[in-house]
């Protein structure tokens, strides 16, 4: 109704317009935001022939990927300055839902490809928009917030399993991460869990819990395992190896050391690293996972307003707002950040998982 | 603006180059080809100016065909990308140089 009745003052306005001098039209079109003209579409010079919306989400657009470009140089830079010591990607994001089989890059491919397909069916809400086909551009945006949803959806389980750890680690004094690992039949290295190594002796400690202590205290957690267990049972097993993060640069491989080496190096043990926070992670240096919150973080964000803003558009299409106005522009400018925020996951796929 | 042409088998190509290009960079990172990985050139591996090019690909891909940029004026390109581009590689360029810098100098007084 009230879009209506807006609709209708609009045509009242642009009658009455007509009969003002040339002067009074321009002083008007400066001031006031432009009843003149049709809701949304901005001034009527259209300067290098895009409206005042599409230049300024472009805009926009270009300060917003100076944001990432900042955060992802500045990633660049701890890189550089740890090059011998960061993670390898491919040792740290191996895991596929429903599986344990260690598989790099495959969950990320699939991220991706749902980021693409969700451009595409954006690109195409836009195309059917100039044909002002309201049906398609209906079902096309709802293509793109499932995908949209299903890309968040795959990204908080990437955080989860960030986050809850998988094999675990022992940190040293000095903050380095330590690996456990195993050479299989064919002398390759893996990492193997402290699970599957740690005894089980001297395990006093228990979770305080409500019914077995006091009813007013929590405590968040026991590691499930403690440093003195990991430490007797690496004894136990002399086949088992220390993955140091020290990067081998000539194989680009992470050094392995075992016997003597090895020993000395636990002598520094500090504590159990399982999964990962902003303080510690089980995957190798802190600022890793610190950027790796961030910048994924950032960019989650993102896709997270974008799926709100179509959502807003989904049911403006819906309702026949842009029927109304004559032209489906406002799709084209969420299209665009739509397309941005799969821009940038191009370039934080190439930066965190590919380089 | 309204009925104009529709792109649409032109989208599709584009979303099949981009897929065939997101597979290969796939292949790339799991299979890590040795002679790529361990050769050096102009201060990465070729395996990693492999991963940029086609990224840079991807993205052009994006901007100009999911974007429209090819369908804007001319100035309204350059204005978005030429400020982009300087800025981004005007910053990436720097922060790296020292990161290697920091490298050479803070690290070794640190070991």
């Amino acid at each position: 109704m009230l879009i209506q009745s807006k609709f209708l003052s609009l045509l009242f306005l642009k009658k009455r317009k007509a009969n003002f001098n040339q002067k009074t039209t321009i002083y008007m079109d400066a001031t006031i935001p432009n009843q003149s003209t049709r809701a949304n579409e901005g001034s009527v010079e259209k300067p290098l022939n895009a409206s005042y919306g599409k230049m300024m989400m472009w805009f926009f657009l270009v300060s917003d990927a100076l944001t990432f470009s900042g955060f992802l140089g500045a990633y660049g830079l701890m890189r550089y300055k740890f090059i011998d010591t960061w993670p390898i990607a491919d040792e740290v994001f191996t895991h596929v839902p429903f599986t344990h089989t260690p598989m790099p890059m495959i969950y990320v491919a699939f991220m991706t490809f749902v980021l693409i397909f969700s451009s595409v069916t954006m690109v195409l809400a836009v195309d059917a928009g100039h044909q002002m086909n309201k049906k398609k551009v209906t079902l096309y945006m709802l293509l793109t917030i499932i995908g949209g949803l299903i890309f968040l959806g795959s990204q908080a389980w990437e955080w989860k399993h960030f986050i809850n750890g998988d094999k675990g680690a022992i940190q040293l004094n000095n903050g380095e991460i330590i690996q456990f690992v195993k050479k299989d039949a064919t002398g390759i290295y893996h990492q193997v869990s402290l699970e599957s190594f740690a005894s089980h002796t001297n395990n006093e400690r228990v979770q305080h819990t409500k019914s077995n202590g006091l009813w007013f205290k929590k405590e968040a957690g026991v590691a499930p395992i403690s440093l003195e267990q990991v430490l007797e049972g690496f004894k136990k097993h002399p086949e088992l190896a220390l993955k140091t993060e020290q990067i081998d640069l000539k194989l680009r491989e992470k050094i392995v050391v075992t016997g003597n080496e090895a020993t000395k190096l636990l002598a520094n043990s500090k504590q159990v690293v399982i999964g990962a926070n902003l303080k510690v992670n089980e995957y190798g240096k802190t600022l890793f996972g610190d950027f790796f919150f961030f910048i994924t973080g950032f960019h989650g964000f993102h896709v997270l307003s974008g799926i709100l803003i179509n959502i807003i558009i989904f049911f403006n299409v819906i309702l026949g707002t842009y029927e109304r106005r004559g032209h489906y522009e406002m799709v084209e400018k969420v299209g665009l950040y739509w397309h941005f925020v799969d821009l940038v996951w191009v370039f934080v796929f190439t930066f965190f998982y590919l380089v | 603006m309204a009925h104009a042409e529709s792109h649409t088998s032109l989208i599709w190509k584009v979303f099949a180059l981009l897929s065939v290009i997101t597979l290969v960079e796939v292949l790339f990172g799991i299979y890590k080809p040795t002679s790529l990985k361990l050769n050096t050139i102009l201060g990465t591996t070729y395996l990693n100016w492999i991963f940029l090019i086609l990224t840079l690909v991807k993205a052009y891909y994006i901007a100009w065909y999911f974007m429209h940029l090819k369908e804007e004026k001319k100035w309204l390109r350059r204005s978005v990308v030429w400020a982009a581009t300087f800025l981004i590689v005007y910053l990436s360029f720097f922060l790296l140089y020292e990161g290697s810098a920091l490298y050479d100098s803070v690290n070794l007084l640190f070991k």
